[in-house]
């Protein structure tokens, strides 16, 4: 026991990391008949391991920017990769909702899935440790290898468990995802070529690679290298096609775990890698990703207005809402990047809300079109209740927690363009209108579908499921002060690395008392205007 | 004592609280005295404070707040703070003292209701937001309570949400008012990056120093928040959402939609009034915007039928003289007058409330008539707020409208035309509110037979309320009795902290004290005109109306279908936008988007069929390929 918890303080991501893989294949030892040990043994490794991460919440330092709990260990030293892990200010809340959202989306699926339940309970957690790998590691040949494996649990999730049209999607989720990786792949060998000839080393360490910046001219092909796979993964306009279907075939923790988590990858590559590796290439592509992702804000939010099925108008309105999170990225100042950090773990919160609570009204009536509802207040009121409060963070309510990421995203974004706030500022009335209209159709009026009559409200277990992310989604709105101390460090490293200044080496003759002397200076050029 | 001031929003939170989580395991009393104690304590609070305020100098009659810093993010921060001066004491005394007397007349209006614990927690929601409103002390926190009730009236609006017409009431409400809160939004922001901060006392000091009278950016920042305020307060063009905001139960009409939340736009304009009045392009479209908005929606409620939405055209008929008075730079002028209005518009929905609940939801004025004899205290009361309102001498709103158009007329950022626009439309307060009188409660009974045995004044907990409304609704405006009449116009002093060094109107002594009495007499002359109208047509010849509805049928149409203003911006832009939107989905995300996707799918595998046709297993085509290979390649080293 001892041996453990030392272990455990010394390796604390390690542990959180790969518990869920422990747990996967402790479950393949059980009879698959033993259904009831099977989801409860999934529920409970999921659930320690969340309480596991909460050791890197009250460990964390926040005033330093450097990675914490740093882990490094050789792999295959000749090509130099290592196994190294670490996480900063950004990284450390993804993590946590990564560990948050799992339990909660096996717990939702307690009753909803029904066939091959053992060979679930595995996927998800093996699911879960390809995430966190994803947003730990430090290696850029290891955050590969993460990066595809979490691929393969997902693809049996939509493509075993999900809805009709399941195959369809799930092979365009793989094949589109993995188009785009294989172009970050051939960015990622590129970028270890180039280290050789400047540094005369072989490395995939993200920390070495980051020390030294390609010239501009090769930034901009590496940028879009790892940024086209990034931008299917968030996903940004025109790239997002793929994410209405898996959401809609997806079983409700699959899209709970794709929304809440998946899209966040993207978003985070860009912030790991594209910010820090191609600072001059980064500032080259403002315009260009700033106006996708405006439109992207206005766009999901039109065709999300339209939509007749629930599951696809939230999955729209994300396309809407990770436009916000994009834009506040580019703005490349404390309040954009601060706003986009916190949207993405509000987003993570309130679209995995939104979609726990279609799952469980799927679970009732077997169907998601909005025209088979209405009315349902009446025999629902506890969830009416968590419905519009969830309805409510998604259009950004003050003193939820929507606004404070929104708000810091618009204010960031304002100071860097004015223009491309006052476009994007248009999304928070869209929002409302999609979002309320939606709500009013599926819980308002009369109820006219006489299935609709016998619906139950919510049981213990559905109102478990709900309260903590609830808690989560008022707590962030009125105290929000937390989550930025502790995000503050990393943010201004960051912004520090994109503007890192070009050094330019200036000869000039200098004459001193002894005669004329040959001096060197180092000037700096800031690449963004303060 | 002043340092109590959080407890103000606090007991109202503590109500929702209690109610919004056990009201529904709470017997119904236990839930009425939760929500008016709470609110009840929150106005003693308040008086209080009021009373503590009075006994400080003038200038120490300020007091700054804070409870915690709520955004930190670079130099960007809004604190969750409160700040006390006067003008945040007047607002708070209306909205806990009207909204203490409304929560206790819903007591006896819901009584019958299946959702009475879910109407008393929104309520005391709406409380609470509303005094966070008032007390914020920097325009973020202001923007909280400002959505926060936002959000409350549209959950009231939509109370009886089985009635699809009350849920797109709601919605309607919510979305228009977020149109107005995207140009406040941009205001913020744009606050935020001129001064580099969104305090209050650090913007209404720098600003200034910093800018002179006429800057740009000034008149750019308060014209965004004005756009706020126009769908708060329900200006043109953002108003439509008021009329059908009626949806929702008659106390909350009153409470959200007459006495405090739309008047929350003209608070915040007399808050900035430093930044407006270093922008007079921006004070010329306040007063411009009241104006016309004061006389357009004056002129639907002369031909409405039905009794509270006549009440609610006039809301924002009477929200535009607020406009109006902050426009000319009478700032506690318009504040005077959202105190009196929210006296004398409370009792009138409270009133009306009386009267719907008597005639068992009748709200068509066809179908009222010669209710007086029925209703020995609403009748009385609903008459004295009638008085109030069309501005006959010695109720409250003679006081108060009158001194906006005094200030229309003779301030140094006023004009002729406003002032005609104000008296013009005073006339027709007067007429549309003496017909609904007159057609309510007196000539004959035209009430649908089954109604009639139904009919029974209000129960004391609906009729007290009205009578302390009908008290205040006559001594209210004691409170700023102008020099010229001999008073000493205590109400404008003691705002004077606020907005000393500026114009805050009142206090000029007019040279030719004359003129004020001529305005003065006019608008008696126009208010009793509009009741001898109202009681010629409706009273002594009652065939004239629909002779005159007949002789100018266009004219008629035209103002009973309100200018046809909903139908144009559905047509211009709800359906477009739906329609737009629809196609936009249809045509280019799944065809055009999805279909290149599926495109390129395709072209992959349509190639690699095709290639795959090579390898057919026939032993004979391998050997044909190979020698045809080796033959090329054989003769284009030969032939090179």
């Amino acid at each position: 026991m001892q041996a453990i918890t030392t272990f455990f303080w010394e390796h604390p991501l390690t542990v959180i990391t790969f518990s869920p893989l422990l747990g996967a294949l402790i479950l393949l030892f059980l009879n698959k008949r033993d259904v009831s040990l099977i989801k409860s043994l999934a529920f409970i490794v999921s659930l320690i391991d969340f309480f596991l991460s909460l050791h890197l919440y009250f460990y964390f330092q926040s005033d330093t920017y450097e990675m914490q709990f740093l882990e490094k260990i050789p792999w295959i030293p000749d090509w130099g990769i290592s196994y190294q892990v670490g996480i900063d200010g950004i990284s450390l809340f993804l993590v946590l909702l990564t560990t948050f959202l799992t339990p909660l989306a096996i717990l939702s699926s307690w009753t909803a899935i029904t066939k091959k339940i053992k060979e679930y309970m595995v996927f998800m957690l093996l699911l879960e440790t390809g995430m966190l790998g994803v947003f730990i590691a430090l290696d850029l040949f290891l955050f590969y290898v993460f990066w595809e494996a979490m691929l393969i649990p997902m693809y049996f999730l939509i493509g075993i468990w999900g809805g009709a049209r399941r195959i369809y999607a799930a092979i365009k989720f793989f094949v589109y995802t993995m188009a785009g990786s294989l172009l970050m792949l051939v960015g990622i060998l590129v970028l270890y070529y180039l280290n050789y000839q400047t540094t005369g080393e072989y490395t995939f360490d993200l920390l070495e690679l980051m020390k030294t910046i390609p010239p501009p001219a090769i930034q901009t092909w590496l940028f879009l290298a790892f940024a086209i796979s990034f931008a299917i993964k968030v996903p940004m306009f025109p790239f997002h096609t793929w994410l209405p279907d898996a959401h809609v075939e997806a079983p409700t923790a699959g899209s709970v775990i794709l929304a809440g988590i998946l899209l966040k990858m993207g978003t985070y590559g860009f912030l790991r890698f594209c910010l820090p590796l191609f600072p001059d290439a980064t500032i080259e592509f403002i315009p260009l990703i700033s106006i996708l992702a405006i439109v992207g804000i206005i766009y999901g939010a039109l065709v999300s207005m339209v939509q007749q099925d629930v599951k696809s108008l939230v999955a729209y309105s994300s396309v809407s809402h990770l436009g916000f999170v994009m834009l506040g990225i580019f703005a490349l100042n404390t309040q954009g990047l601060e706003g986009g950090i916190l949207q993405m773990i509000n987003h993570g919160l309130s679209t995995g809300a939104l979609f726990l609570i279609v799952g469980m009204l799927y679970e009732r009536r077997h169907t998601r079109m909005i025209d088979d509802f209405g009315g349902l207040s009446r025999q629902m009121p506890i969830f009416a209740t968590f419905f519009m409060l969830v309805t409510l963070s998604s259009i950004g309510l003050p003193g939820l927690n929507g606004f404070v990421g929104e708000f810091l995203v618009l204010v960031g974004t304002f100071q860097a363009n004015k223009l491309y706030a006052t476009f994007a500022a248009t999304g928070i009335i869209l929002a409302a209108v999609y979002m309320l209209w939606m709500y009013q159709r599926v819980m308002f009026g009369q109820i006219t579908k006489p299935e609709n009559q016998r619906l139950v409200d919510l049981n213990l277990r559905e109102v478990i499921i709900l309260v903590p992310i609830t808690l989560f989604i008022i707590w962030i709105g009125v105290y929000p002060k937390p989550l930025f101390q502790k995000m503050e460090r990393s943010v201004q490293h960051l912004i520090s690395q994109v503007n890192r200044p070009r050094i330019i080496k200036v000869e000039r003759e200098v004459f001193l008392v002894s005669g004329p002397n040959k001096m060197v200076y180092w000037t700096n050029v800031p690449r963004i205007k303060e | 004592m002043l340092d109590y001031i959080w407890l103000v929003p606090t007991f109202p939170l503590i109500g929702v609280t209690i109610n919004g989580l056990l009201g529904k395991r709470l017997p119904k009393k236990l839930v009425g005295l939760v929500a008016c104690g709470a609110l009840g304590l929150s106005f003693l609070v308040s008086v209080i404070i009021f009373f503590t305020l009075l006994h400080l100098p003038p200038e120490q009659r300020y007091l700054e707040k804070v409870l915690y810093t709520w955004i930190s993010s670079g130099a960007f921060r809004a604190e969750a703070g409160f700040q006390l001066d006067p003008l945040s004491a007047v607002m708070i005394l209306v909205v806990s003292g009207v909204g203490f007397f409304i929560h206790i007349y819903s007591i006896g209006y819901m009584h019958g209701d299946k959702g009475y614990a879910r109407y008393f927690a929104y309520l005391n929601l709406f409380a609470f937001f509303m005094l966070l409103l008032v007390l914020a002390n920097n325009f973020l926190f202001l923007f909280v309570g400002w959505e926060g009730v936002g959000l409350c009236s549209y959950l009231l609006i939509g109370f009886w949400y089985e009635r699809k017409s009350a849920a797109d009431a709601g919605k309607k409400a919510f979305v228009v008012n977020r149109i107005g809160d995207f140009g406040f939004a941009l205001g913020i922001m744009l606050i935020f990056s001129t001064f580099g901060t969104i305090d209050y006392s650090e913007v209404f000091q720098a600003a200034p120093e910093k800018f002179s009278p006429g800057a740009l950016i000034i008149t750019a920042i308060t014209l965004l928040l004005f756009v706020g305020a126009t769908g708060k307060s329900a200006q043109l063009p953002l108003y439509t959402w008021l009329p059908d905001a009626m949806e929702g139960p008659t106390p909350v009409s009153a409470l959200i939609h007459a006495a405090t939340m739309v008047t929350a736009g003209v608070y915040m304009v007399a808050r900035c009034h430093v930044l407006y009045l270093l922008a007079p392009i921006s004070l010329t479209v306040v007063a411009t915007v009241g104006a016309l908005t004061a006389i357009f929606s004056a002129s639907i409620g002369l031909a409405q039928n039905d009794i509270k939405r006549i009440l609610a055209y006039s809301t924002i008929s009477q929200l535009g003289y607020m406009f109006l008075g902050c426009g000319v730079g009478a700032f506690s002028a318009g504040i005077f007058h959202l105190m009196t209005h929210a006296f004398f518009k409370a009792l009138l929905f409270l009133g009306a409330g009386s009267v719907i609940h008597a005639l068992a939801g009748e709200q068509d004025l066809r179908k009222m008539g010669g209710l007086r004899r029925n209703l020995p205290i609403t009748f009385p009361t609903f008459l004295v707020a009638t008085l109030a309102i069309a501005g006959l001498p010695g109720f409250s709103g003679f006081f108060s409208k009158d001194e906006i158009l005094w200030e229309a007329f003779s301030s140094p950022h006023g004009h002729f035309i406003y002032w005609l626009i104000g008296i013009v439309t005073a006339g027709m307060t007067s007429f549309y509110m003496f017909r609904l009188v007159f057609l309510a409660f007196f000539g004959s009974s035209r009430i649908e037979t089954d109604r009639t045995h139904h009919i029974h004044e209000s129960p004391p907990s609906m009729t007290m309320p009205l009578i302390i409304l009908a008290l205040l609704s006559i001594i209210g405006g004691y409170a700023g009795v102008p020099h010229v009449l001999g008073g000493a116009n205590r109400f404008h002093s003691f705002l004077s902290p606020v907005f000393s060094g500026h114009h805050g109107g009142g206090d000029v002594v007019d040279p030719s004290a004359s003129t004020e009495i001529v305005i003065m007499t006019m608008s008696v002359l126009v208010a009793v005109g509009g009741f001898l109208l109202a009681h010629r047509m409706y009273i002594k010849r009652p065939e004239v109306p629909a002779i005159l509805a007949d002789k100018a049928r266009w004219l008629y149409q035209l103002i009973f279908n309100k200018y046809y203003v909903d139908e144009i911006y559905d047509f211009l832009f709800v359906n477009s936008i739906k329609n737009g939107a629809n196609r936009l989905w249809q045509l280019f995300d799944v065809r055009v988007v999805d279909g290149s996707v599926n495109g390129i799918a395709n072209l992959a595998g349509q190639g690699s069929s095709l290639l795959s046709q090579l390898q057919s297993g026939y032993v004979k085509s391998y050997a044909a390929s190979i020698l045809i290979g080796a033959a090329l390649i054989i003769g284009y080293y030969v032939l090179r």
